[in-house]
């Protein structure tokens, strides 16, 4: 069952339940944030449309740069003007902004301890027919190695913009994940969000706080796969299967408190990401469990492979990033159980 | 107004100090560069004693003019600069390059106080001073006080990067930007021309609409009437490409690019460059050729 107190979508589950593209939220958390903190400053490099600076812009020409097509200057830019008591967010494509100006970010932003914010948009396979080289794979892992970094990968256009505004309060460098495609959205207004927080929003026997039952298996997702590991969990359910899904919105820091709890429930993990397996939320979460509550955790995400073009349904079904091979991995890491 | 025939006077004192104090660091840390510290003396000695408005007890002043070093590499003459302006004890450049040291053997702004930004890596100095200048210009309009400045080398002209925050930075008409690149054409492998040309530098600049000037790197008078010419400017950001000798101050060194990244170190090396440094008697060689 869906977790009562964070109010979720009740519509999570029906056919018909409304569709937004993640990024959207980005842009409605940029403007709400510039509206109430003249600091905020935007600065796009040529995709002020698609990544959803446009609205900002227009409200707020005076307080936005156009880079144009240079990537390392709109990282390195936006540290001086952090330097100068601004809080610069960017946009770009996750495969440009942080992948071709990762060293600017590692320099001008993490080991100069600038607040910017970097929003990566078109992550993942579901980008779709313009194909490998524009899905950005490896963001979550290139950006999650960096000292002061906040990584943050929201499930839906409304935990996008949330994120987005309280990135706009953390004072820290941060990256928030974006992806291109219409998702379902999963969260209200009213459904509690925190940077660093993970919240359980799918339990089989409701004891969200994970204190007393144990359960199967537990799946642990983050950003636009959120949807089809519901979907996964449900169908586990149904078959008579104790299961739980965390939201996992907040990459570093991890929510570890939660993450030690879940893992001594179920005793096995599954985690989901429109990432690479290697180096990204799975990573870290087995990094942090390795360490302090060892159990088997199976690895959903793309298997040391590019992209390619397609519809986003057919390429999550390609990559096995759908429910069904999320509802296999859960069965397989269960069964890894001692 | 120009210079005074005493405050040039001062100035070169000052530099000599300055390279004494970057020399006896380098010897003491054992690494480092030599060639682009000793070169660039005079003009951060000119900034730091006439040009810049900074207060060393408020290193965070809001109202102080903002100096981006982008090759941080040469960070000794910054460092030796400041502690001479009353920024840290002159005797703390003893420490350079060693554990718990404030001085970085590439500057990082949160060790020590005053530093405007952190840098090593070449390329993304002009772009942070750009938005610094963009940043400034949001606050105040053209109203505005504050001076940007961002130096240079030449070898990193190699990098990308720098182009594309030269050319957000005539886009953008900030003229409260002012860059001076050390044009003392040497890089680690060898002589910019060979490793990578640059030449013609001054149309490339031209090209992005910047105000363009060429000086004597070493002379105090054609420095000042530069910097003073780049912020009469209106409209567009002004470069000013400084000639300087790599390793000014050492003669025995000059002009070779073996001495980019190392320091003195062998008893010959060490004894050199100390009475080079230490029998300058106050004055450095100016070339005072106008």
């Amino acid at each position: 069952m869906l977790n009562p107190d964070l109010k979720l979508n009740p519509k999570i589950f029906d056919t018909d339940v409304e569709q937004q593209p993640i990024r959207a939220g980005f842009g409605e958390g940029l403007l709400q944030a510039a509206e109430s903190d003249t600091r905020v400053v935007g600065l796009c490099a040529d995709l002020t449309e698609s990544t959803h600076m446009l609205a900002f812009k227009k409200q707020f020409p005076d307080r936005f740069v156009e880079i144009g097509v240079a990537e390392q200057n709109l990282a390195a830019v936006a540290s001086g003007l952090a330097a100068m008591g601004k809080i610069p967010f960017l946009s770009s494509y996750a495969v440009f902004s942080p992948g071709r100006n990762w060293e600017q970010i590692r320099t001008t932003v993490a080991y100069n301890n600038q607040p910017v914010k970097i929003a990566g948009s078109h992550a993942g396979v579901s980008v779709g027919p313009d194909g490998g080289s524009h899905q950005a794979l490896e963001d979550l892992a290139i950006m999650r190695v960096l000292p002061r970094m906040v990584v943050i990968a929201p499930c839906d256009a409304i935990e996008a913009r949330k994120a987005t505004l309280a990135a706009a309060k953390n004072d820290q460098p941060t990256y928030i994940r974006l992806a291109r495609e219409k998702t379902p959205i999963i969260t209200t207004e009213a459904t509690p969000f925190a940077i660093g927080q993970a919240a359980v929003f799918f339990h089989s026997t409701g004891d969200f706080k994970l204190l007393t039952d144990k359960i199967d298996v537990a799946i642990v997702a983050t950003g636009s796969l959120m949807h089809e590991s519901l979907l996964a969990a449900n169908a586990l359910h149904q078959a008579g299967k104790k299961v739980a899904v965390l939201n996992l919105p907040t990459i570093k820091p991890l929510d570890e408190g939660l993450l030690l709890l879940l893992a001594r429930q179920a005793g096995a993990l599954v985690t989901v990401e429109e990432h690479q397996a290697a180096g990204g939320m799975g990573s870290a979460v087995a990094e942090y469990l390795t360490a302090h509550f060892p159990v088997p955790i199976e690895f959903v995400g793309v298997k040391d492979r590019f992209g390619q073009s397609g519809t986003p349904a057919e390429l999550i079904k390609l990559y096995n990033l759908d429910a069904a091979s999320i509802q296999a991995a859960a069965l397989r890491a269960a069964l890894r159980k001692k | 107004m120009a210079l005074t025939d005493e405050k040039v006077s001062l100035l070169e004192e000052k530099a000599a100090l300055i390279r004494r104090s970057i020399v006896e660091a380098l010897i003491e840390a054992k690494s480092g560069h030599t060639a682009g510290p000793l070169d660039m003396a005079d003009i951060f000695t000119y900034l730091f004693f006439h040009a810049l408005k900074y207060d060393p007890r408020k290193p965070d002043w809001p109202y102080r003019d903002r100096l981006v070093l982008s090759n941080g590499h040469i960070c000794p003459v910054l460092y030796a600069t400041m502690a001479h302006a009353g920024y840290f004890p002159v005797e703390e450049m003893l420490t350079l390059r060693k554990l718990g040291s404030r001085l970085q053997g590439h500057p990082h702004r949160e060790w020590l106080p005053g530093l405007e930004t952190s840098s090593g890596p070449l390329g993304s100095g002009l772009s942070q001073a750009v938005g610094m200048a963009i940043g400034d210009r949001i606050d105040n309009g053209h109203t505005s006080g504050r001076q940007i400045y961002c130096l240079m080398s030449d070898g990193e002209l190699d990098a990308g990067n720098s182009w594309e925050a030269a050319m957000l930075g005539g886009k953008e008409k900030l003229q409260n930007l002012t860059v001076i690149i050390d044009r003392n054409n040497i890089q680690i492998d060898g002589f910019t021309e060979d490793i990578m040309p640059l030449n013609p530098l001054v149309d490339k600049w031209r090209a992005w609409n910047w105000h363009v000037q060429e000086i004597d790197g070493h002379n105090f008078r054609d420095i000042d009437r530069a910097v003073s010419e780049a912020q009469a400017v209106f409209d567009k950001p002004s470069v000013i490409i400084a000639y300087t000798i790599p390793s000014k101050g050492i003669p025995e060194f000059e002009r070779k690019f073996e001495w980019h990244g190392k320091p003195p170190t062998t008893p010959e090396e060490i004894e050199i460059a100390l009475r080079a440094v230490r029998t300058l008697g106050g004055r450095i060689e100016a070339p005072h050729h106008d």
